[in-house]
């Protein structure tokens, strides 16, 4: 453990990088060749489209898979329109800006986990052996700053947001594309900015960076990292204004605001969010960095600043912030439980406009994270009741979600998986937020491991586990293909678990006493912290599971029709995967966005009956054929269709 | 060159008709503008909560500004916003030519506000009034007086930069206008600058007085 153990090669890590860079490049291009149609062709005559349509085995593909009407050529989509470089890295189009990004943060994900990865096993003994003081908290800052501005803010906006916002409401595209390519090149140099700080040295300040520790004390690479941090916000900002221009002038005809998905009225709250938060933090980042280049500020006491008004200022944006994160997430998790209860969405309005109630009250509570700083008594109180009041449209939307499984027809396939997981995880998460707003406990319990399992409790058990499901839920929309459905569902289990036991744990450690930050820690709290760590080594394990069967299936995954879960959303009306400009005609909406019905219901478990007598192996199929048959036999005696299936 | 006066709008495949293009384009500045509010509304919450900590400091800080340049410059800039103003009617009126003058008129006046800011920044450094080293003070509380001025160069600055885009927005503005690119049906770029000058100038209408007349009452 001596302090200059690591041997100073100059140029390794840039040589490091250039290689990296190159692989890079070169994966890219395989991934896109390994898309081009010469070897597409082979595999698709197989299912049996060209064979007349008497002739054609009855299997699972067909029913699910409409035939087409030439057999070997793909219809023309979004993704086969081009396979060249330079028609990522220049496209407009909004699905394929959504791709880039998911590619960009999926990368960063997993630079937080690494970080994440090394802490926890740093804490698997109290002494901590694997690194040094300042290395420890300089993984915690880049965990920090990498999940938050590089992973959760913009992936479910910018990923599934981006692809799917114009579709849910009928556009070809956003309102300003430019904007969405520029954003996203800001997005990538921000993303650059931080890994450059952290290649050349890191920073150990807390993803926070409060002064003055942050514009005084350190000597490490704040400048850069608030830099990137600095420029993703202007992508941030780019990506709210050209949602709500989208939102409020691109709705094509019929959809009013109350036949909107609830995904996209989260995406709206989310921008306004983005909006008008993220120049705050901009402000906040630029005084910060007068004050640690030239030594003059406003924030630091020595030179007659004040520090409160960093903190202020910071959670002014910081705090409306994880509603940015979490407000999509709450969106997807209500796009898929009406599917897969086979019920319309209970109390829609209430659920769409408990969204913009938590984001307006999100901006009136962020001195609850100062409860300890010394700001005045009567801001404390005011803050905490602002607090307490942000649960009642959470409830709202948690009752409602509930209210939609009850007498529905469930079916627990991986996306229904996921978000039932969240529900759980985020009624915990949120139910130790109320514990943290209230004064005395916050007072005990703040910078322990109590705040930790909270935040993560929302941001990994609530908004990682609905970006999944998200992800696997829009999966055949996004590739035209469907992933592994068991190997799905183990995953969503093995993630649930996983998390749970990292996560338990550290409630109990704040409760003892463990504080956050720290690179040792008491020897009583060892257990708990090795239960902690053998759940981060699952979730790993969860984690990498659903990035390799995606990947593969988005290949070699079975082909699977239009809309393969029977969902009622504008988006599953067009192709798998959508055209280019997404609807061949721009589509005209009558009616709300969850229109579940008992007919819809029953013409899908007669579908379902028809795949399970011909192939078994279909998830679920075997289930949901049963308790049709239970049905039919109860309620509705005989028709001709039922004859049939039975003969 | 008088077939491209009937020039065709370049509909974005987004949109359906010209007018929800247009629709959006305005309504893209307006909540651009909003994020430009929240920004300098960060700054002017903190320059006011230091303004509250130290208000000798600062009543002393802005007796040291040039009242009487900062005075020409704001009318000198609300006279920018009159002709933008009339740019823009004149846009809607498809009149090139008054278009065009108006639109360089705006350019010259803003040209002559950063002149004119300039000109004072000078003066500041002459009397050592930058924040740094070299800063001399010899009134009391010196240290405050420092943010005071770190707040006035912060703020003027960061308006002359949202200035200088401005000008050069409105270059490129003119230059489509003379090559006759915009005309009564269409002129959306004329409106959203115009959107944004004005921005920029009512910045300037509360910078003015939080930061020279603060001081200067009896």
């Amino acid at each position: 453990m001596s302090k200059d153990s690591k041997p100073e090669i100059p140029f390794l890590k840039w040589i490091g990088a250039c290689l990296a860079a190159v692989f890079g490049v070169q994966a890219l291009r395989r991934i896109l060749r390994a898309l081009s149609p010469s070897q597409e062709t082979t595999p698709l005559p197989a299912q049996g489209a060209a064979l007349p349509i008497s002739a054609r085995p009855e299997k699972a593909e067909d029913v699910l898979m409409p035939p087409l009407s030439t057999p070997v050529e793909e219809p023309e989509n979004y993704l086969n329109t081009s396979y060249s470089l330079k028609s990522w890295l220049l496209t407009t189009d909004h699905k394929r800006i959504a791709i880039l990004y998911a590619f960009m943060i999926t990368f960063f994900f997993f630079v937080g986990s690494a970080a994440a990865a090394l802490i926890r096993l740093q804490l698997t003994t109290p002494q901590g052996h694997l690194v040094q003081q300042q290395t420890y908290n300089k993984l915690f800052t880049m965990h920090g700053v990498i999940m938050v501005w590089f992973f959760l803010i913009p992936a479910l906006p910018n990923t599934l947001g981006n692809f799917l916002l114009p579709m849910m409401i009928g556009a070809r595209d956003l309102a300003f594309p430019k904007l969405n390519l520029f954003s996203w090149y800001l997005f990538v140099a921000g993303g650059l900015f931080t890994l450059f700080a952290i290649l050349t040295g890191g920073v150990d300040t807390g993803w926070t960076f409060y002064t003055p520790l942050s514009t005084h004390y350190v000597h490490t690479k704040v400048m850069l990292t608030a830099a990137g941090v600095f420029v993703s916000g202007f992508s941030s900002i780019l990506t709210g204004l050209n949602f709500i221009v989208t939102i409020h002038r691109l709705r094509c005809k019929g959809m009013t605001w109350f036949r909107l998905p609830v995904f996209v009225w989260t995406l709206y709250a989310t921008s306004l969010i983005l909006v008008l938060g993220t120049p705050v933090l901009t402000i906040t980042l630029i005084l910060m960095g007068l004050e640690r280049l030239f030594g003059i500020g406003v924030f630091d006491p020595a030179l007659g600043g004040d520090p409160l008004l960093f903190q202020h200022l910071f959670w002014f944006y910081s705090h409306p912030a994880v509603y940015i994160m979490i407000l999509p997430g709450m969106g997807v998790v209500s796009e898929i439980i009406p599917c897969f209860a086979r019920k319309k969405l209970f109390s829609y309005k209430m659920v769409a406009l408990a969204g913009m109630g938590i984001a307006i009250f999100g901006f009136l509570v962020w001195g609850h994270h100062m409860f300890v700083s010394g700001q005045s008594m009567y801001a404390d109180m005011t803050f905490s009741l602002l607090s307490y009041l942000v649960a009642i449209p959470s409830a709202i939307k948690v009752f409602n979600w509930t209210a939609t499984l009850y007498k529905g027809s469930i079916w627990l396939s991986a996306p229904m998986l996921y978000a039932l997981g969240f529900i759980g995880l985020f009624t915990i998460g949120g139910l130790s937020g109320l514990f943290l707003a209230s004064l005395p406990v916050d007072v005990a319990v703040h910078d322990t491991y109590f705040v930790i399992a909270h935040f993560h409790f929302i941001m990994v058990g609530g908004m990682v586990t609905a970006y999944l499901g998200g992800l696997h839920f829009w999966w055949p929309k996004i590739t035209g293909r469907m992933y592994p459905e068991k190997l799905a569902q183990l995953s969503a289990l093995l993630i649930f678990f996983g998390f749970t036991l990292t996560f338990l744990p550290q409630f109990l450690l704040g409760r003892l006493g463990m504080n956050r930050r720290y690179y040792h820690y008491a020897p009583e709290f060892q257990m708990l912290n090795v239960l902690s760590t053998a759940g981060a080594s699952i979730l790993a394990v969860g984690y990498l599971s659903p990035f390799s069967y995606l990947l593969w299936s988005a290949k070699y995954g079975r082909r699977v029709s239009n809309n393969p879960w029977g969902a009622t959303g504008l988006e599953w009306q067009t192709a798998s995967p959508p055209p280019t400009f997404n609807f061949s005609a721009t589509p005209l909406v009558t009616q709300g966005p969850y229109e579940y019905n008992p007919e819809d219901a029953e013409r899908e478990l007669k579908r379902d009956l028809a795949i399970l007598q011909s192939d078994a192996s279909v998830p679920n199929g075997a289930r949901f054929a049963e308790r049709h048959q239970e049905a039919q036999d109860t309620a509705a005696p005989t028709t001709e269709a039922q004859d049939e299936q039975k003969h | 060159m008088s077939k491209s006066t009937e020039k065709v709008v370049v509909l974005g495949e987004q949109f359906d008709t010209p007018e929800q293009q247009d629709a959006a384009s305005q309504m893209g500045m307006w909540v651009f503008l909003s994020t430009e509010i929240m920004l300098f509304g960060g700054l002017f919450l903190a320059f006011t909560a230091t303004r509250l900590a130290f208000p000798l400091a600062f009543q002393l800080g802005s007796r040291h500004t040039e009242f009487v340049l900062g005075t020409a410059n704001t009318a000198v800039l609300l006279l920018s916003s009159l002709t933008m103003a009339l740019a823009v009617s004149a846009s809607h009126r498809g009149a090139r030519k008054p278009l065009v003058l108006l639109l360089l008129l705006t350019m010259a006046l803003g040209a002559l506000f950063l002149g004119i800011k300039g000109y004072e920044y000078y003066g500041d450094w002459q009397k050592h009034l930058i924040p740094g080293e070299n800063f001399v003070w010899n009134e009391p509380q010196p240290q405050h007086a420092q943010l005071f001025f770190l707040f006035y160069f912060f703020m003027t600055g960061l308006h002359a930069v949202h200035l200088t885009v401005g000008i050069g927005v409105v270059a490129f503005v003119t230059f489509v206008a003379w090559r006759r690119g915009y005309n009564a049906t269409y002129n959306t770029p004329v409106e959203v600058t115009g959107l944004y000058w004005h921005l920029v100038d009512l910045v300037w209408i509360f910078l003015y007085p939080l930061l020279y007349l603060n001081g200067r009452h009896p």
